[in-house]
């Protein structure tokens, strides 16, 4: 069932099914390649950079700035891309990106109710929650019982603040900094920043959670 | 169109699985999908609203019980077919029968992985004036359109506001069907819970949306 979102693949009685996805997908790599269409050299450099290179360490090191340093910051908050391009060590982020700041008052948290739009070059690729139909079904009408499945509480009167990425935007979640963290170094804090706490489905981690 | 991908406020499909130290991708075939899809989207010129649109018309019996990967697998079987790029008699044997089509920015190489490692721009230039701004108070159409659309059905008659423009992009429900990229201005627009879901919603929570200006009337 979808929201396991594995689909028939392991719900498979005798795996059957298992081996004919595998199949289908060896078959049309074939065809693109006799074709002259793609070199399956290439779709390993890409599978090989979603597996090495793109993951929530990207945004992490964004939070971790922005935490330490107001300018960047109010930056990030007013135009993310152009902020995030300025940072040597995160290259090629993509255009539309919007950063929005969780703070006592308000917590963001982000989904696709349509699909799976996420700000791949900044958290990698998104979770099988994220695309699946309870998350995608629930965020924007039930969030605290979304939250609730994911261990967190919030305040009755936080208020919640749902982005549903319809179109080209991005949104990135810049959760609030824990506390007993001050004169931490970016370093440091980095490894504070959860890609859960990035979406909104979690707080960053606390100094005793880290250690 | 009304499919069943428009998820948003459904019931009934059960608890968030969270899972720990998830990988990329739990099938090995899984990652090849991602990468072929990328691969031509990025030379047959198959923006990502048709793809969306591909994945969008799966019946929904079979959207609800595929997985992700297996959806992308479906979507790009249909683009390629559709397109005469593979034909059925090839994916029965599992080996090319004819030679490829000619493409203008095949084939897909080693040397082109990292252009479709950056998402590209959907902002274009503007024909006209933004026709709200913010703080304006705006009603989503109710509209049901057969093709693709990004205007949630939870949104659609309800009235709200504009927190952001967010600049003039590519309008997905043009590009999706092959009409072109007809440019709107879009907008980030905040809806009140009990708005959206009645008097018994959670009073503490609101819903944005990005809208583009073809989805909004004023209010």
């Amino acid at each position: 069932m979808a929201d396991h979102d594995h689909g028939p693949d392991h719900d498979h009685k005798g795996g059957s099914e298992l081996s004919e996805t595998q199949l289908r997908v060896r078959a049309l790599e074939t065809i693109l390649t006799e074709k002259g269409y793609v070199e399956p050299a290439a779709l390993d450099a890409i599978i090989e950079a979603y597996e090495t290179k793109v993951g929530p360490h990207n945004g992490a090191r964004v939070v971790a700035k922005a935490w330490t340093d107001p300018a960047f910051k109010k930056a990030l908050l007013e135009d993310a891309s152009k902020a995030v391009g300025t940072l040597g060590h995160v290259s090629r982020v993509g255009e539309h990106l919007v950063a929005v700041e969780n703070t006592s008052k308000t917590h963001n948290m982000v989904v696709c109710t349509l699909c799976s739009c996420y700000p791949w070059d900044m958290l990698g690729l998104p979770p099988v929650w994220y695309k699946a139909a309870p998350y995608r079904s629930r965020a924007v009408k039930d969030p605290r019982g979304v939250l609730a499945d994911f261990g967190v509480t919030l305040p009755k009167d936080t208020e919640i603040r749902v982005w549903d990425s319809t179109a080209e935007t991005r949104f990135l979640v810049l959760p609030v900094r824990p506390a007993g963290t001050e004169g931490w170094s970016e370093e440091r804090l980095v490894e504070l920043v959860t890609r859960d706490s990035m979406i909104g489905t979690g707080l960053a981690r606390t100094p005793g959670e880290a250690a | 169109m009304d499919g069943v991908h428009d998820m948003g406020g459904m019931d009934g499909f059960g608890r968030v699985e969270p899972e720990p130290n998830e990988l990329a991708f739990h099938e090995v075939w899984e990652g090849r999908v991602m990468a072929m899809t990328r691969a031509m989207g990025a030379i047959s010129t198959w923006p990502i609203d048709m793809q969306r649109f591909s994945r969008e018309q799966l019946p929904p019996h079979i959207y609800l019980a595929t997985s992700y990967y297996q959806r992308w697998l479906l979507g790009m079987r249909q683009m390629l077919l559709g397109r005469g790029l593979i034909d059925a008699d090839e994916l029965a044997a599992g080996h090319a029968l004819r030679p490829g089509a000619p493409l203008e920015r095949g084939p897909f190489t080693v040397a082109d992985v990292p252009r479709v490692m950056t998402r590209g721009s959907f902002g274009r230039p503007a024909s006209a004036p933004a026709r709200f701004k913010v703080g304006d108070r705006v009603r989503a159409r109710n509209i049901h359109p057969r093709t693709h659309t990004r205007l949630p059905r939870y949104a659609r008659g309800h009235a709200g506001v504009v927190e952001r423009v967010q600049g003039c992009h590519v309008f997905p429900d043009t590009v999706a069907t092959g009409q072109g990229e007809q440019p709107q201005w879009l907008y980030t627009v905040v809806f009140e819970s009990r708005e959206l879901w009645g008097p018994d919603a959670d009073p503490a929570l609101k819903v944005s949306i990005e809208a583009f200006e073809p989805y909004l009337d004023p209010a």
